[in-house]
């Protein structure tokens, strides 16, 4: 629990008032379909060995980082694109995509928020994060030693390819906390991300952490050292905003022996006629007995009722839990994006360490998701708990995908699945594919799955009490989403409610 | 006031007439019971008044102060202050039944353009009317319905109703699956409700509730019709001799 200034103490479960109000922001109908005309410095379409090349030298990097880069853009040339996850989507023209964006107003430090390109200010203001914080992530010089408002969120921004600042990075730093973006931990700390990076998710492990291995341009870094409890919840927002622009964001977070961190990731994207192409890759490191909490709102434009546009979403997450009881538990509401392709994944490597992954998954119109999990057991007693909420509207499909392996070592080890599906009207579909192995005979896995329609009588009975047709969709579809939107942060869970609401707005009637 | 006239319901999906004509004019400020047999069309007619799909009406109408029901969406008629305590309470996991009321109450006045109800005072109203129905902290906790016994739904209704606090008060078989404590709770409940500018319409099959309730009025409902109307000796009436005698008069 975050160490709360006095005047706050009504909010609890260690969220501020600005990051509800954040995501509070996130929760208008698609209402960050705005795009800020911002000034912004592309490097040339299509990719190649240079312009990997051209990504390292912008931000600065040591050979050994170009090399690493240019290694997995060689692999990647010779893998094939994945297609057996349930979903269909043109052909992704790879040299039609802009690799590097970049606002341009960044390239100088300005002396105060007036010298800041406006739009970008709006932009901020937009995704509901506090001036002086606007300040920072602009890179207004002295912005550090403005006020605090009070507020206990540390905020990295990547907008297109770049992070365009970090908050709190001080006050951070008392507690050894590092955060910052990557593109600096690896001028930085070189020795830290020469260590971890690609140590969980390998730059050869699939063809979008590939192509994010040799392009991506930024992302967060956070480093928790021994036995430190991180003071603030931290954050990252996403947003794409360049046109044909992919975004390849990378996460690394190493949390030591005894440490605690939650991180929580926002995203979203301008209303676009084109599908634009995210593959991020999140690598977590958790050592003996610290735990690492990730939680994540995905609010990527998802496309037109027509299905005209959207986020392709191809993201590798995956946390290592190296230490004995180490512990991670995946938050995700995922009601953004035209295309959605996520497994966040659990290597339990620790004895008696645990894995958690919680999700809902909404998707309406033509959207598609195939997300799910991946439990890999490997150390004794190990213990892993999934809970999957699908929902699917309009012409949709949703599928769970999930693995739960259990090696013969790991022995004692539990895993208990429960995955539901939702169905609103009858154009939509939706599917579990359930994968089991389990290697030795001292453990146990159990899998509950369940597939229902939304009840008329429930409707009717919402209906015959006040709601609208929609809001009585929204409290049943919330209430079937209650488990996960338990876990995640109390003020987050509400305005994820809202979002809930707010993504099946047309779903029915 | 409601006021139906020559009600003719259908089911949407078959060819099958349920309501055969149905007269009724419940006046402000008046307590109307209906008896009739199973299947006589009870449980139809409240629903196609609180705008259930599922039905097709041939003809009629019926009118709250005036104002033409059926064409209106269920939540429509809610706000223009009808209820209907169901036969069969609907469980809605995950929702805690607070929750639920509140959404409620506040989606009520939004549409009647009202203030919303502040957390605060919801919360004394609602722990207030709970304790005279003797439903405890926890259920109004748990979600709605779910794994609540028979006679715990129906004094969630009753607290439902006496929270929105409706102008019409339809009660499908509230009094039926209650034991005697439960069913007086229940009536005294309703009564407590009983005021010059709310009338209600009581479907039961048993005396019993009368007892407690007592109604100005007395139908008796068979075969899509109302088939007699009297005072509440026509329900002592059919407590002691059954439908039998009445049917065989007017058939
Ligand atoms: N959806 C439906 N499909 C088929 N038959 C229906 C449907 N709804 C009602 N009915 C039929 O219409 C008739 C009237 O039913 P209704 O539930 O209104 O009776 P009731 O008077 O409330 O009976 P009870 O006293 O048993 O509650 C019954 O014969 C019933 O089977
Ligand atoms: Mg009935």
């Amino acid at each position: 629990m975050v160490a709360l200034d006095k005047a706050e103490t009504d909010v609890r479960d260690g969220v501020d008032r600005e990051t509800v109000e954040a995501v509070n922001a996130m929760a208008g109908k698609y209402k960050h379909g705005w795009e800020t005309d911002i000034e912004t410095e592309y490097a040339p379409k299509g990719l190649s060995e240079d312009i990997v090349r051209l990504i390292s030298e912008k931000n600065g990097e040591p050979e050994w980082m170009t090399d690493w880069r240019l290694q997995a853009y060689r692999r990647w040339l010779q893998l094939d694109e994945p297609r057996w996850a349930m979903l269909h989507y043109p052909e992704i023209d790879y040299q039609d995509q802009y690799y590097y964006a970049k606002p341009k107003s960044m390239s100088g430090k300005p002396k105060s928020l007036d010298e800041v390109d406006p739009k970008l200010l709006a932009t901020y203001a937009k995704l509901g994060i506090p001036l002086k914080e606007q300040m920072i992530l602009a890179g207004v010089d002295g912005a550090e030693a403005a006020p605090a408002e009070g507020r206990r969120v540390a905020v990295d921004a990547v907008f297109d390819s770049v992070s365009v600042g970090t908050t709190f990075k001080a006050e951070l730093m008392k507690a050894g906390v590092i955060f910052m973006p990557i593109s600096e931990a690896i001028r930085e700390y070189p020795d830290l991300v020469k260590k971890y990076l690609g140590s969980v998710v390998p730059a050869s492990d699939n063809y979008f952490a590939t192509l994010n291995s040799a392009v991506f341009s930024d992302g967060s870094f956070v480093y928790i050292p021994e036995g430190v409890r991180c003071p603030m919840e931290l954050s990252t927002y996403f947003r794409i905003n360049a046109e044909n622009t992919g975004q390849f964001e990378r996460t690394l977070i190493i949390a030591e022996k005894g440490s605690y961190v939650s991180y929580l990731e926002g995203c979203t994207a301008p209303k676009r006629d084109i599908a634009q192409l995210h593959a991020a890759v999140v690598e977590i490191v958790i050592m003996e007995d610290a735990e690492v909490k990730y939680s994540t709102v995905q609010n990527w434009y998802p496309g037109d009722e027509e299905g005209r546009g959207g986020i392709y979403n191809f993201v590798t997450k995956r946390a290592d839990c190296r230490g004995d009881r180490s512990k991670v538990m995946w938050t995700q509401v995922e009601t953004g994006s035209a295309i959605t392709w996520k497994y966040p994944s659990c290597i339990l490597r620790g004895d008696d360490s645990q894995g958690e992954f919680y999700s809902i998954a909404i998707a309406n119109n033509m959207q598609q998701a195939d997300t799910g999990t991946k439990m890999i057991h490997l150390g004794k007693n190990t213990r892993s708990r999934i809970v999957s909420k699908g929902i699917s509207a309009g012409k949709a499909q949703n599928t769970y995908r999930g693995l739960v392996s259990v090696h013969p070592k790991a022995k004692n080890s539990r895993n208990y699945t429960q995955c539901d599906s939702l169905l609103i009207g009858d154009k939509c579909g939706a599917h579990t594919v359930p994968y089991i192995e389990v290697k030795n005979n001292s453990s146990r896995v159990e899998h509950e799955a369940t597939t229902s329609k939304v009840d008329d009588d429930q409707l009717f009975y919402c209906r015959s009490r006040g709601m609208d047709e929609e809001e009585a969709v929204a409290l049943v579809v919330n209430g079937f989403c209650k488990e996960v939107l338990q876990a995640l942060p109390m003020e987050f869970a509400m305005e994820a409610q809202s979002l809930v609401a707010i993504s099946l707005e047309g779903s029915v009637g | 006031m409601l006021e139906i006239k020559n009600l003719h319901v259908k089911l949407e999906e078959e060819d099958k007439v349920i309501l055969k004509g149905v007269n009724l004019t419940v006046e402000t400020g008046k307590v109307h019971a209906i008896m009739g047999p199973n299947g006589s069309g009870k449980s139809t007619l409240s629903y196609v008044l609180s705008g259930r799909d599922g039905y097709t009406v041939t003809a009629g109408s019926a009118k709250l102060d005036g104002q033409e029901l059926l064409e209106m969406e269920p939540e429509a008629r809610a706000a223009a202050g009808l209820f209907l305590a169901f036969q069969y309470p609907v469980e809605i996991p995950g929702v805690g039944n607070m929750t639920f009321l509140r959404t409620a109450v506040n989606a009520q006045r939004k549409a009647r353009g009202e203030e919303e109800m502040s957390a605060g005072e919801f919360l004394k109203v609602i722990r207030e009317q709970a304790k005279t129905l003797k439903i405890d902290a926890d259920m109004l906790k748990r979600p709605v319905n779910v794994g609540f016994s028979g006679g715990e739904k129906k004094r969630n209704e009753i607290l439902q109703m006496a929270m929105l606090e409706p102008k019409m008060c339809i009660l499908d078989e509230t009094d039926s699956g209650l034991d005697v404590d439960a069913m007086k709770l229940v009536a005294e409940g309703v009564n407590a409700l009983r005021s010059e500018g709310r009338s209600f319409l009581v479907i039961t099959h048993y005396q019993r509730l009368l007892d407690h309730i007592k109604p100005d009025v007395v139908h008796i409902m068979a075969d899509g019709r109302i088939v007699k109307t009297g005072g509440p000796e026509l329900a002592l009436e059919v407590e002691n001799n059954g439908y039998a005698d009445i049917l065989a008069e007017v058939l």
